[in-house]
């Protein structure tokens, strides 16, 4: 389609489609992902979306953003500062300019910067020049107006022909990375299968958009990025909460048991529920409760009934869980509560990230109620901890509190599909049918687990509950039971340490820093973390998966190094946490309370400061 | 009921080896007592039975069936019984609870369970006041009503159980008095084998905080002219010699008459329908109040529909019959991929 004047190689670039909210740029931003991956980059995305469905139009506040990171190699957050930026409107750039490159491309279009958008978007006249991007290279197309006179003949209303803007700057976008429009294509021929005039539009849209990239040869230099030189196998894109999903199906089916969801419907972790909602092929049972209690209420029914049961929730509904989480602890039953954080407290910032729910996740319960706490920290490994924390559920008999995040329950990145029969079997400690009387609390040597015995079978009827008991499953007001009961449930939440893998370091395993995360800022710290590398510092990474219990190796990894600096986006919780659980070593901290990830130069600025500091001191 | 010859249990066979420590005198020891001769004619092996409870009194039922059992929090009951049901179509579940349990705290939960007609057995123990917290009114108390949170008389209305569950759009409620274990136990038999969430509310005596506050309509002597036993196809009569009757009074209400007076004979009597899905005179049975009317008894109504539990079930297996997708290695291969190497 056309000869490329000239196209730059480069190892990697990020572009940000942004508009209003109700522009589809979800969409664009998934499609042109989707492609990339299919092309062979490695890449990372992140939606930036406002609460409001459709919050007012030309607003800041209804900026709908899509970021995609794409590389020849190795790419680990959906980037910091765009290469390109799409603007559907003024407000779109009043959001991003600051986070665009210097030189980057900007697209916008032309027939939407009107007066009155300008004025609504806080812009006087000229928003390029009072943004002071007039060296960047600015393209404005009139998108607008060219999609009215690409469709004009196709006798769509006036609504459904704006509705194409958005593919017209994706063609656009196709012909400055000179991707094919195959993908898309037959995505909308799927899409509208019954209504192919749509179809049609959209695909009309879609090349005339690429067409006028090339005609008007304004958007050189176009950019190159060849695949990534990554590991064998077959792939696919996939997002936390789909992965979280998987993972507990995947388990489900190791266990050999059924997989029930109960849950509520809460942003950002609705997706688990949804996705588990459509596996009825898979047998899953999901129970779309009438609130959040009822949510794990239903599941811990589930789970004394037999079935692999999970709830997924976000902060708020977590804090409305936490009763029957206790219930959870003292019944010994397996369910795994899935958190993906958004920033808080109450409603806080619904559709935005952040990693403060850590202390609530360890703590937010009465009386001593230790559970598992366990991190995700990359939209696809979310697959491989939602396993882990059933396994650990089901095997441990114990409720294990899963931590994603926002950002990794929307950010995708390309996933080496695994196979089944690589994982491990999960083997739960089912009741021995001919051990009667059956003793409810009765429990292995070995991970002081009790044993699990499902209604249904003769002979091995029991009754748990909320009060405590005795071994043999009796209420007991004993003092002395009362504390030997909460030791003993500690300490088998302690055992879980037995089994689960050391913590790892990135790079040399002593330095000047250790640069220590948790759960879902991996990306970022890796990326801050090598690049400091590459400049010749001597500065690891840590990042924790497993948070309670803590792996068994963190004195031996943490004594290596001369300053630790725990960076998460929060005031200091995991910090708190390691002063308690490691008082030996003191911490620094980097921490970030915007709902926003951290950027790479926010974790390399803080290290070479410290590492300054450390050479004048 | 062929099943039943294969399960000869005796209500001791219900029994666990627990001491029963509720209150010499309270209504819970009847109820306990009517449940376990019910169980017995159900046909159902024992090891199918599961009691759920959340947090009062009655709520310590479970640990004195020999069954499976899960005490769990307070007014959660219904939601953990929905998910054992939704789990394991195949038990037979029983929710235990309180009128504070089941109709504060737990309100939603229990509405919401019978809304999806999830077929579970909600035995409500009302006593109209909060006995494990010693004392305290509760959403049956009568309004005026004075305990330890309301020393000048409440000021608020109480919840009619039966008008909750038909406003819900409950399909089984009955209603029974603890010391009434043979009217008990018919009632428990057909809960259970109705298909679909039954609601059975027992007028119950707490000894200690509310005692005597049925004794109007439960005491020996006056039982059976205040109270109406109802039985599906039988006319609505009662007093002591069935000398008593409901008739429907201009469409609109229902009336108590004396038979014999006004040249009212059996003929002018309502015959009970607990089947009729239409709950308008179920409803005005249920919500009967002494002295204006006696109080129904028995069950008021009965009406089959789809159960959640099986519905769930249903569609799984309909979905599974045609599915593409039958194990996670085609699930994980399927839509867009690429291979690498």
């Amino acid at each position: 389609m056309g000869k490329k004047s000239e196209a730059i190689e480069r190892e990697e670039v990020v572009i940000r489609f942004s508009g209003d909210s109700g522009d589809g740029m979800q969409l664009t931003g998934t499609l042109f992902s989707d492609t990339a991956a299919l092309f062979g980059n490695d890449l990372s995305t992140f939606p930036d979306y406002p609460a409001e469905i459709r919050a007012p139009q030309g607003t800041v506040g209804g900026v709908s953003g899509f970021q995609v990171h794409l590389g020849h190699s190795e790419i680990n957050t959906p980037g910091d500062f765009s290469d390109v930026l799409v603007a559907m409107n003024p407000a779109a750039l009043k959001a991003n300019a600051k986070w665009i490159k210097p030189g980057g491309t900007i697209i916008y279009d032309e027939g939407n910067f009107t007066e009155k958008n300008i004025e609504k978007a806080g812009y006087k006249k000229n928003p390029i020049s009072e943004e002071n991007l007039e060296n960047h290279n600015v393209i404005a197309a009139p998108i607008s107006s060219m999609v009215k006179e690409a469709l004009k003949d196709y006798g769509l209303d006036p609504k459904s022909v704006l509705r194409t803007k958005n593919m017209f700057a994706l063609g656009m976008v196709y012909w400055l990375f000179d991707r094919k429009l195959k993908y898309t294509e037959d995505y909308f021929e799927k899409k509208f299968r019954n209504k192919p005039g749509m179809a049609e539009a959209n695909k009309v849209a879609l090349r005339a958009g690429y067409y006028y990239a090339e005609t008007i040869e304004a958007l050189t230099p176009t950019y190159k990025i060849l695949p990534a030189e990554i590991a064998k196998g077959t792939y696919r894109n996939i997002n936390g909460n789909t992965a979280t999903a998987w993972g507990f199906m995947a388990a489900a089916e190791k266990a050999g048991l059924e997989l029930f969801i109960g849950s509520y419907p809460i942003t950002p972790a609705t997706g688990i529920l949804e996705e588990l909602a459509a596996r009825k092929d898979l047998g899953v049972k999901s129970f779309q409760a009438e609130d959040e209690i009822a949510g794990i209420c239903t599941s811990l029914g589930a789970s004394f009934a037999g079935n692999l049961a999970v709830t997924s929730t976000s902060g708020p509904g977590l804090s409305l869980k936490s009763e029957a989480i206790g219930l959870a602890v003292m019944a010994e039953l397996p369910i795994v509560i899935v958190n993906v954080q958004r920033a808080g407290p109450s409603t806080g910032l619904p559709t935005k990230t952040e990693q403060a729910d850590l202390m609530q996740a360890l703590y937010g319960r009465n009386g001593e109620c230790p559970v598992v706490v366990i991190a995700s920290s990359t939209p696809s490994d979310c697959f491989h901890f939602a396993f882990e924390a059933a396994r650990i559920a089901l095997e441990h008999m114990t409720p294990v509190l899963l931590l994603s995040d926002s950002y990794l329950a929307n950010g995708t990145e390309p996933w080496r599909i695994p196979e089944m029969k690589d994982l491990p079997k999960i083997n739960p400690p089912f009741a021995d049918r001919t051990e009667i009387p059956f003793l409810p609390y009765k429990r292995d040597n070995d991970k002081l687990a009790r044993s699990w015995a499902v209604p249904g079978i003769p002979g091995l009827e029991h009754r748990i509950g909320g009060l405590e008991k005795t071994d043999k499953g009796t209420v007991s007001y004993v003092p002395e039971n009362h504390e030997y009961m909460v030791r003993l449930r500690a300490e088998k939440v302690e055992r879980v340490a037995n089994e689960i893998p050391g913590l790892e370091v990135y790079g040399a395993k002593s330095g000047d820093i250790l640069v220590v995360g948790w759960g879902g800022s991996y990306g970022y710290l890796l990326t801050a973390v090598r690049e400091l590398q590459d400049e010749g510092h001597k500065v690891s990474l840590a990042n924790f998966n497993f948070i309670n219990p803590l792996p068994k190796n963190v004195k031996n990894v943490f004594s290596q190094f001369k300053k630790i600096v725990v960076c998460e986006l929060n005031m200091g919780q995991f910090a708190d946490y390691l002063r308690i659980k490691h008082q030996e070593f003191s911490y620094e901290q980097l921490n970030k309370i915007q709902g926003l990830p951290f950027t790479i130069n926010d974790i390399k600025e803080k290290c070479i400061k410290i590492l300054e500091d450390n050479q004048n001191g | 009921m062929a099943e039943t010859q294969v399960y000869k249990y005796t209500p001791k066979d219900f029994k666990s080896d627990q001491e029963v420590r509720w209150c010499p005198g309270c209504g819970d020891h009847a109820v306990l007592s009517s449940v376990q001769k019910a169980l017995v004619e159900l046909g159902i092996p024992k090891e199918r039975f599961a009691f759920i409870s959340g947090i009062g009194c009655s709520s310590r039922f479970p640990y004195y069936m020999n069954t499976y059992g899960f005490h769990s929090i307070h007014g959660r009951a219904a939601a953990i019984a929905s998910g054992v049901k939704t789990a394991n179509p195949e038990l037979s579940v029983w929710q235990i609870t309180g009128d504070g349990d089941a109709l504060a705290i737990g309100g939603n939960h229990f509405i919401h369970a019978i809304r999806r007609n999830i077929d579970i057995n909600i035995i409500l123990f009302n006593n109209e006041i909060y006995g494990l917290t010693k004392g305290q009114y509760s959403p049956t108390s009568t309004k005026g009503l004075v305990t330890k949170t309301s020393p000048f008389g409440t000021v608020e209305e109480p919840f009619s159980v039966g008008e909750l569950v038909i406003g819900a759009k409950g399909k089984f409620f009955a209603r029974t008095i603890d010391t009434n274990i043979a009217l008990s136990t018919q009632i428990y038999i057909e809960a259970a084998k109705h298909k679909g969430t039954s609601v059975i509310e027992v007028l119950q005596n707490c000894v200690i905080f509310n005692d005597g506050i049925h004794d109007t309509i439960a005491e020996k002597e006056v039982r059976d002219d205040r109270t109406l036993i109802l039985k599906h196809g039988q006319p609505m009569t009662f007093g002591k010699n069935n000398e008593k009757g409901l008739i429907l009074e201009g469409c609109r209400r229902l009336k108590a008459v004396n038979l014999g007076e006004d040249g009212i004979t059996e003929k002018n009597i309502l015959v009970h329908d607990a089947f009729e899905p239409n709950p308008g005179i179920q409803y005005m049975l249920a919500n009967m109040k002494y002295p204006e009317y006696p109080v129904a008894l028995g069950v008021i109504r009965s009406v089959d529909g789809p159960t959640y539990d099986i519905s769930v079930q249903e569609q799984i297996e309909g979905i599974k019959k045609t599915a593409k997708i039958k194990c996670m290695d085609d699930l994980l291969k399927s839509g867009s991929t690429w291979s690498v190497g």
